[in-house]
């Protein structure tokens, strides 16, 4: 079961901590299809939030077709995120290329900011 | 969920006989039902006065204050009035008996016994925390609809303060109750709270829920220059420092992105400026329509 983590001075919106820790679990297959996420009641008990920032962290989830709500059982992973695993050909090219770069000079401040402005040009919408 | 208020305010003003000018004047505000409402403040703002005029403790010298009937409703004061002669479990047969037909023995229990508490010591022997918790145990066991909390956590070490949060939370979470609870320290209370009531010099200056009250503000930076450009919006504070113009303002209509950043405030800086700055137009924000936790 997922334990959330709620830090208060990120300046992130409570409700956008749990969106982002839920798909980021997703990301690492700590989360797959058919798991519970902990009932409102178990999260608001450990960390003293407010029960509907939580809903609201389901809704947006739920929004996003990865999770589902079933009246009275709790809420349940659709789908899981990312599909590219540890072992994926993605990321060996991926790190192949990284070593391509450090052979070449570049520091890690340039290659983040060319994989940013690569990202950007390839991918729209919002980094949630 | 329905979101008819819990608590609703009319030109609500207080006057105690022997202290000369009024506690609360000119207070109208509506709290939705199914919230977890901070009331903060200053101390002496008036909090108090306010909670006990919800609990029906007090009467107004003007104005009107609707709220649940009593024995839907639950009052904790901030000396958190118990027997000191009774034990733990007196307190709450106590409770079962004041409380007959609502009682509910299992959330009360469970709130004592997640304190590990001992149900055959006395009230005297326990310390604040633990008190704390019986009389929660006791405000909770009556099943309220409307819960009243004054500083509830003001004397708890932090472990204390977050263990009790959770489990107030956790009893909201499987009720909906309605909960008000006051503090002089936001801290206490925030990521808590979905809904804001800010008490300053007997008047409401802000109320709404959390998110609205958030987005209703902006922080503006730019060039003293560019002063003129603020006529356009409600200024609650600026400070001009050198060249540069800060501003904590309620925007209306669009900012010049090129002359002014615009950052989004916490909520502390909001009622931080708002109590530096008195002469600001008190915000009140209308739940009326809203969807709950939207």
């Amino acid at each position: 079961m997922l334990e959330y983590r709620i830090d208060r001075r990120s300046g992130m919106a409570t409700y956008l901590q749990i969106v982002h820790q839920t798909k980021q679990a997703l990301r690492l297959g700590l989360l797959a299809p058919g798991d519970q996420l902990p009932t409102a009641r178990e999260v608001v008990e450990a960390t003293a939030i407010n029960p509907n920032t939580v809903l609201k962290a389901y809704r947006e989830l739920e929004r996003e077709g990865l999770v589902e709500g079933r009246r009275g059982m709790g809420t349940f992973v659709r789908r899981s995120l990312g599909g590219a695993p540890a072992d994926s050909p993605l990321r060996a090219e991926l790190a192949d290329w990284a070593r391509r770069a450090s052979a070449a000079g570049m520091e890690r401040d340039d290659v983040a900011a060319l994989f940013t402005s690569v990202l950007d040009q390839h991918f729209k919408g919002d980094d949630t | 969920m329905t979101d008819d208020p819990v608590i609703e305010a009319t030109g609500l003003g207080v006057r105690y006989a022997r202290r000369r000018g009024w506690a609360l004047r000119d207070c109208s505000f509506r709290l939705p039902a199914h919230r977890v409402c901070a009331l903060v403040g200053p101390n002496g703002a008036g909090k108090s006065t306010l909670l006990a005029l919800a609990a029906g403790l007090l009467r107004p010298t003007e104005g009107t204050i609707g709220a649940p009937p009593r024995e839907e409703m639950a009052y904790v004061g901030q000396d958190k009035p118990l027997y000191p002669q009774l034990t733990v479990d007196e307190t709450l047969r106590m409770g079962r008996e004041l409380n007959p037909g609502r009682w509910d023995a299992k959330s009360a229990e469970r709130i004592v016994g997640e304190g590990g508490l001992d149900g055959s010591v006395r009230i005297r022997s326990l310390s604040g925390g633990q008190r704390t918790r019986v009389a929660l145990a006791l405000a909770l066991g009556k099943r309220p609809r409307l819960l009243l909390l004054d500083e509830p956590m003001a004397d708890l070490d932090p472990l204390a303060r977050h263990r009790l949060m959770g489990a107030l939370m956790a009893d909201t979470a499987d009720h909906g109750t309605s909960v008000v609870m006051s503090s002089h320290i936001l801290a206490e209370l925030e990521g808590a709270c979905d809904h804001l009531l800010l008490v300053d010099g007997g008047r409401v200056r802000l109320s709404g829920a959390v998110d609205d009250l958030l987005a209703a503000h902006c922080l503006l930076t730019g060039p003293a220059t560019a002063v003129a450009d603020l006529a356009a919006h409600t200024v609650v504070e600026s400070r001009t420092t050198g060249r540069q113009l800060t501003a904590l303002a309620r925007p209306h209509g669009t900012v010049d992105a090129d002359t002014w950043q615009t950052a989004e405030p916490s909520l502390e800086e909001i009622l931080l400026a708002h109590l530096r700055s008195p002469g600001a137009p008190a915000l009140a924000l209308a739940p009326a329509t809203e969807a709950v936790g939207a």
